[in-house]
């Protein structure tokens, strides 16, 4: 039953829900289609000043020099801003809540750490003279070796990209060099298993690519506070962030914003706001610093790249009963909000299935990339995509449809999940259910009558006795010392042979391919990962379109109603 | 040196001073006023920057604004008529066929060009004039839906 809180907000939420199934005008629609929506660029002030940034052209490299007498009195340009002009130069988005430790400059001064990274802002009259500018500061740089593998990097003797995380793991806790989920014992779980499967899988970066690139303007109010123009995802979180770094009261500042050209993530970073505060400081002139695409792509950033390993045990009737996942995210070179992703997955594993073994290391790591950070889901779209992907690979060796092998593993109401906490108003089953129906593909009776409240709890609902670990979490305190707290894992491998699936009624359906072979051992010495083997061709084939039956594409299998 | 610029803007006449070698889209906002057209890539990428140039669609941010002089640009600033909404901004109201509203400006810019010289277009063809326009929000499919609506409503504008 739904239920609705009224505690709080006693009369302000209807109880019938009637605009569910009915289509409401966005209000700010009339100004989308009249071009009268003000996003932050369309504000013209007079006397604006416009900031470009000097990037770093290394991935890694040591500053020897900086010189820019000659960009000072290069044609319009109104103050050159350096790294010694930011009054607190160091920080960490999550800081505002005690999440990590201080690492990433506005203004890089004595080290790069990736490629676009921003050494010198340059506030002119307009783009093309502060571009022009800017190609007259001299860079002295010495390069280093660059890190560009999340397991390459936390081996002993990588490069440390980040002195503030010299073991080039972010620190739980100020401690941990990686989040740890332990539940019951998944070595006794895979000696029980019919099948063992390991796979490796790698999600690249993905860049949000809002249609709007990020960008802000800042100009000096009348009453001696600064007015900020911004699409930011997190108005006072910006604000906060720029209060920080700037060193201000955060009333000294004033945020408008609430209008974005897109985010999806990308633009809650305050990439722009505190140079650009910084810059009306300055020259106490109105300063707009927008980001080029090409900066978006490269300084703005993108969801990290996951590397993700995960092991299960299967039985023969198609139960997982352990399962083990080793997830990298890459951090690139600074913290920005990849650690909070990590957490995130830690809370997701193993996915929405009862699994009474489960495993988990979760790193954030740091490589000479641009930094990552928060993109639609990050932290869980990554590792479902690879676990979903095992799902389906795990369905084939069982030789079940994968629709119902989902069902048999999915969690119900009153199971424990990995994290010791009882699931509750769980819903899978109905969501494959629906999904089945939708797509018009067949699922057996029994699986179309199961339900998330029933088969549940019970012997579901132990905390199974679970091993303590023999390598206690890393304790990164000190750093130098550091060594990686788990070895690479293995190549994929089959630990036993699959013996060849009974037939199922789904093969007969469907004539679905046995399991794939077993891939050949990968070569201990090859570093990079090998991509999960591939498919057979046609096992992502839709199922031909069955006749529907009677009420399939009517009725909702959730609440067994009628839908338009 | 600036160097002055007059063309037509949305049936107006209207003069403005630029640098050698900017662009249409940064004379129509930074010096008319008017910023309808949006800066997405500044390299002909995305297509929020389109306007109509002479019944063409055209991306402002690769145009050279000298070459507009004598010109008719028109721009989503020009399409509604009084309080009455143009039936292409109708049917993206009613269509949904917006959501941050970044792309919208030229998308519908995008559309009235098309329409303009082709009232009935084909699926096909909405496609194929939408297709330097992106959008990261909708998916796409609203938008072409608006626009087939726009071009099947009688309403003439
Ligand atoms: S801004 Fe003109 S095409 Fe992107
Ligand atoms: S509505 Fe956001 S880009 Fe199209």
């Amino acid at each position: 039953m739904l239920e609705f809180r009224k505690d709080y907000f006693a009369d302000e939420r209807r109880d019938d829900l009637d605009v569910i199934g009915k289509g409401v005008q966005r209000q700010d629609m009339l100004g989308h289609v009249t071009g009268t929506t003000t996003f932050f660029d369309d504000h013209k002030m007079a006397g604006m000043g416009h900031l470009k940034v000097l990037r770093s052209p290394h991935h890694h490299a040591r500053i020897r020099h900086i010189d820019v007498s000659q960009a000072e009195r290069s044609p319009g340009v109104r103050r050159v801003i350096r790294g010694a002009d930011v009054p607190r130069n160091l920080n960490t988005l999550l800081g505002l809540i005690g999440f990590g430790k201080d690492d990433e400059p506005s203004l890089a001064t004595t080290k790069v750490r990736y490629r676009g990274e921003p050494i010198v802002a340059v506030v002119a009259d307009s783009e093309r003279l502060a571009h022009e500018a800017l190609a007259r500061v001299r860079v002295d740089y010495d390069p280093l070796p660059a890190v560009f593998d999340v397991e390459e990097a936390l081996k002993p003797g990588a490069p440390t990209v980040n002195d503030v995380y010299p073991g080039n793991a972010f620190e739980y806790h100020d401690r941990f060099d990686h989040q740890r989920v332990r539940f019951g014992d998944v070595e006794a779980g895979f000696r029980s298993a019919d099948h063992v499967l390991e796979q490796r899988y790698q999600m690249s970066p993905i860049e949000q690519a809002p249609t709007e690139t990020n960008g802000s303007i800042a100009a000096p109010e009348t009453n001696g506070r600064f007015v900020v123009y911004t699409p930011t995802q997190g108005l006072f979180f910006s604000l906060d962030t720029c209060a920080k770094i700037l060193d201000v009261e955060s009333n000294a500042l004033h945020f408008v914003g609430g209008t974005a050209g897109g985010g999806f993530g990308g633009k809650v970073d305050s990439l722009t706001e505190p140079l650009a505060i910084l810059g009306a400081m300055l020259t106490g002139r109105p300063v707009r610093y927008v980001l080029g695409r090409e900066e978006e792509m490269q300084f703005g950033g993108p969801r990290s790249g996951e590397r993700i390993v995960i092991k299960d045990g299967l039985m023969r009737d198609g139960r997982i009963v352990a399962r083990k996942v080793t997830v990298w995210f890459d951090s690139g070179a600074y913290t920005r909000l990849t650690s909070y992703g990590a957490v995130k997955c830690a809370a997701h594993v193993p996915g929405p299935y009862t699994i009474p073994a489960v495993h988990g290391d979760f790193y954030c790591v740091f490589t000479n990339r641009t930094p990552a950070t928060a993109m639609r889901g990050f932290g869980v779209t990554g590792v479902d995509f690879a676990l979903e992907c095992q799902m389906d690979k795990l369905a084939a060796l069982a030789g079940m449809d994968p629709m119902e092998f989902r069902i048999l593993n999915a969690y119900r109401d009153g199971d424990m999940k990995a994290h010791r906490r009882e699931a509750k108003n769980t819903a899978l089953v109905e969501c494959v259910q629906v999904a089945a129906e939708k797509a018009r593909w067949p699922i057996r009776e029994e699986f179309r009558r199961a339900s998330s409240r029933t088969g549940g709890g019970g012997e579901r609902a132990r905390i199974p006795p679970t091993p303590k670990d023999t390598s206690p979490p890393k304790r990164t305190a000190g750093g130098s010392t550091y060594t990686p707290s788990v070895a690479p894992p293995p190549a994929s491998s089959w630990d036993r042979p699959a013996a060849s699936p009974p037939a199922t009624p789904f093969q007969e359906r469907f004539a679905m391919p046995p399991p794939p072979p077993a891939p050949m051992p990968r070569p201990a010495s090859s570093q990079p990962p090998a991509p999960p083997p591939p498919e057979p061709a046609d096992r992502r084939e839709p199922p031909p379109p069955a006749a529907p039956g009677p009420g399939t594409t009517r009725f909702s299998s959730v609440f067994g109603t009628r839908r338009r | 040196m600036k160097t002055p610029v007059q063309f037509r803007l949305n049936d107006q006449p209207v003069a403005v001073f630029v640098d050698g070698g900017d662009n249409l889209l940064t004379a129509l906002r930074d010096g008319v006023g008017d910023v309808t057209p949006k800066f997405g890539c500044g390299q002909g990428a995305c297509g929020a920057c389109t306007v109509i140039v002479e019944g063409e669609p055209r991306l402002a941010c690769i145009t050279l604004a000298e070459a507009c002089e004598g010109a008719r640009v028109e721009t989503l600033a020009g399409l509604r008529r009084g309080p009455d909404l143009h039936p292409l901004q109708s049917a993206f109201m009613e269509h949904f066929a917006a959501q941050c509203g970044f792309c919208t400006p030229g998308m519908i810019m995008a559309a009235k060009a098309l329409l303009d010289r082709n009232p009935r277009p084909s699926r096909e063809e909405v496609v194929e004039a939408i297709a330097g326009n992106i959008c990261r929000c909708t998916g796409y499919e609203p938008i072409i839906e608006a626009i087939l609506a726009a071009a099947a409503s009688a309403r003439r504008y």
